[in-house]
């Protein structure tokens, strides 16, 4: 058995989902624009996915843009948004975003737009005078997570949106919070999601917005989704998206979290939650400091037990030693540098928890002997 | 007529009496070069000449690659008729202009018609036909190369080859391989000369990661390009490393890490059949690598250790690894040996009689045997 605790990375396809995505290419691979009888079965799968997805954010009505993932519907809002905007723009972002956010705002930036960026707190509570400030200053886009990826620190989402209350557009990036934390599009004007962190497949997400808001497209040619997104519809991956959303059920999660907060307290005495408290962070993510050791080394330690857990974004593990999100929430360098997260899915056992429990339990006295003098 | 590729060797020219077994060599490893592209090799008179496959730029691109290869040029064959040879001269310098000299060698001394001859005759009809080209005989910017022996060849220009030796003409070494930017140069300038190079690699997981491993097995691909593949040996090195850490002084971390490195490498070596080691070292470059270090180093091994860049400069380094293709991945950022086993101020001038005082608290001969009994084997 392995104790798969990247969740935030990845998620394992279900069963259901493969078999849907079996039959979307077996079956249903007509063009979702022809207009014969098959394709417009394909046509009506697209179209229940969307109408799926939009319920489940009370959204029903509104539009959705598939695209291939989250960090295309991120770049979709950002920079469609602004393309659409008359003249030089004050823009505000979250001072601890994805990269996928934190780079099209840098593009913003070099086009000669001005970027505040927003304060969070160590436990992700967002500069509420800062977002104040910028709105009075002007400001006419306004794009914040919904739940951190590093320390699950949750947005007050319904602050957030009546803090602007009409004064610019709201982006909220919901790669991490769509499906395990409610969500009602009445908080935004555009709302990110990606599949394959609810074990749907990886290649699909969508950007959810609001009818009236006015995007221009970063793909052109055969005007599918409305004109904002053309290509041929990734049928096999929305009929996995489908399965996804129809599958995913979030209850219980919080316990498991709690449960394994106190299983690795127990296994490592020293060890200090970062983030927001357990019991108020998302219920799937934990990231914890190993004093003394670096994440990096107890990370090859417990994949030695058959344990997988991150040192922080997937996307940014591979680059810097230091996590930008953690310093930026303004945990000292040294603390960051020990930090793992850990993150669950509604299909992770006990056994998994219990596993790496143990497994940290064993390595963690034995890494810090070799700390470095 | 039919296209084929001249293939020119150098140095192979002076070994004596073991010329043939040299060119057997070197006819071999250009034969399996050859080999994904279908086609057909052979040796006569001073040249390797290859024919029959779809593509001869892409053939010569992988014959270029070929140690002990000097210089390779696609090729007219023709039957030696003079008349028609100055015809197919005119024709494919036809697109060019500026100055060009006729490069006329008649090996068959059959043939009617001297060197001299075949120059002027050949270089009068390029002239007639292309009125915007000129002879210059001292530096022509276009070499019309015609050479006479079983069969008339005709070229215009070469494409340098790497050079060398031909690999496995000049023993068998292993390769200390990190995955930094030097040792694969290292490894490429002995394969350069002949050697049939295996590498090392040390691992030490926890604190180095698969991708530090794969990054290796990268640089092992892209070596083994240049040769027939290549056999990475994978050492478990934590143990040797964390019961240094502990047991000795802290400043000699690097020079004893390094120490323990040769030591198991030997006995990897001979494994293999090497008689001689390679490192990447330069002198003075880091701690490891000032002059007192690599005495210490020496000290501990009975075989050669080979540093071929031990003169030159980062940036020099640097440039061979671009050329030769393994500098991109010897940037990957992954670490192939923890910081947490660097020491803060690494002795820099270590002196030998102080080694043995500091290992005198390890088991060097049992950490030795269980990295080596542990060593893994890859084939790339």
């Amino acid at each position: 058995m392995i104790a798969y605790l990247d969740n935030s990375a990845t998620t394992r396809p279900t069963e259901g989902v493969i078999e849907a995505m079996v039959r979307a290419m077996r079956e249903g691979y007509f063009n979702p624009s022809s207009v014969y009888q098959p394709a417009v079965e394909a046509f009506r799968s697209v179209r229940a996915c969307r109408e799926a997805v939009l319920e489940k954010l009370g959204a029903v009505g509104e539009k959705l843009v598939f695209t291939s993932g989250g960090t295309e519907a991120n770049n979709l809002a950002i920079l469609g948004a602004v393309a659409r905007m008359r003249g030089k723009q004050l823009v505000a972002v979250g001072r601890a975003e994805h990269p996928s956010v934190r780079a099209p705002f840098d593009r913003l930036r070099d086009m000669g737009h001005e970027v505040r960026a927003l304060g969070v707190d160590s436990r992700g509570e967002l500069d509420w005078g800062a977002l104040e400030a910028a709105l009075n200053d002007g400001a006419s886009l306004v794009s914040c997570m919904q739940v951190n990826n590093e320390t699950g620190a949750m947005l007050d989402c319904e602050r957030l949106y009546r803090t602007v209350a009409g004064r610019a557009l709201v982006h909220i990036d919901g790669v991490q919070g769509f499906l395990r934390v409610p969500f009602d599009m009445r908080n935004a004007d555009m709302y990110t999601l990606s599949a394959h962190k609810v074990h749907g497949p990886k290649g699909v997400g969508a950007l959810a917005l609001r009818k009236t808001v006015r995007l221009e497209p970063a793909h052109i040619g055969g005007g599918q989704e409305d004109g904002l997104r053309s290509g041929t519809e990734n049928t096999p991956g929305i009929a996995g998206l489908l399965q996804a959303v129809r599958e995913m059920d979030a209850s219980g999660l919080m316990e498991k979290k709690l449960y394994m907060v106190r299983r690795f307290l127990e296994a490592v005495p020293e060890a200090l939650v970062n983030g927001p408290e357990p019991e108020r962070g998302a219920p799937h993510i934990l990231n914890m400091s190993f004093p003394n050791v670096r994440g990096e080394t107890l990370l090859h330690a417990l994949e030695a037990e058959g344990v997988y857990a991150s040192t922080g974004s997937a996307c940014s593990s591979r680059k810097k030693k230091v996590s930008p999100v953690l310093l930026a929430m303004g945990i000292s360098p040294d603390r960051a540098e020990c930090a793992l997260r850990f993150s669950l899915s509604p299909h992770t056992e006990l056994e998994e928890i219990d596993r790496a429990a143990e497994a940290l339990r064993e390595i963690y006295p034995k890494l810090k002997r070799f700390q470095r003098r | 007529m039919r296209d084929v590729l001249l293939v020119r060797f150098g140095e192979v020219h002076l070994k004596g009496q073991n010329r043939p077994y040299f060119l057997k060599v070197l006819t071999d490893n250009v034969k399996r070069a050859v080999r994904p592209l279908g086609g057909h090799v052979w040796l006569s008179d001073s040249r390797i000449y290859v024919s029959g496959t779809a593509d001869i730029l892409a053939t010569a691109e992988r014959v270029r690659r070929v140690f002990g290869v000097h210089s390779v040029s696609p090729a007219v064959e023709m039957e030696k008729d003079l008349d028609a040879i100055a015809d197919r001269c005119a024709e494919m310098m036809r697109g060019l202009s500026g100055t060009f000299k006729v490069f006329a060698r008649r090996s068959d001394k059959r043939f009617p018609v001297d060197s001299m001859e075949l120059a002027k005759e050949i270089g009068h009809r390029v002239l007639e036909a292309n009125s915007r080209l000129s002879v210059d005989v001292h530096s022509p910017e276009h070499r019309l190369n015609v050479e006479i022996r079983d069969n008339a060849y005709l070229s215009v220009g070469e494409i340098e080859a790497v050079g060398g030796m031909p690999m496995g003409t000049g023993g068998r070494a292993a390769l200390l391989l990190s995955g930094g930017i030097d040792s694969p140069v290292a490894g490429y300038q002995l394969m350069r000369r002949g050697v049939t190079v295996c590498a090392i690699h040390f691992q030490s997981p926890p604190y180095t990661g698969e991708l530090a491993l794969d990054k290796v097995l990268q640089l092992s691909r892209i070596l083994g390009e240049y040769g027939n593949g290549m056999r990475l040996y994978i050492v478990p090195f934590t143990n040797i490393q964390t019961a240094i850490h502990e047991k000795c002084p802290d400043g000699l971390g690097t020079i004893l890490t390094r120490r323990f490195m040769m030591r198991v490498a030997e006995r990897i070596a001979q494994k293999f059949g090497a008689q001689a080691l390679i490192t990447g070292e330069s002198l003075g470059q880091v701690a490891s690598q000032t002059m007192e270090s690599l005495a210490c180093t020496d000290a501990v091994v009975n075989m050669p250790v080979f540093r071929p860049l031990i003169g030159l400069d980062k940036l020099e380094i640097t440039g061979i690894a671009e050329k030769i293709g393994t500098y991109r991945v010897s940037i990957l950022p992954y670490e192939d040996c923890c910081t947490v086993f660097t020491p803060r101020h690494p002795v820099t001038k270590p002196r030998l009689e102080t080694m043995a005082d500091a290992e005198s608290a390890l088991d060097v001969e049992a950490l030795v045997n269980e990295a080596v009994e542990n060593t893994a084997t890859e084939i790339v």
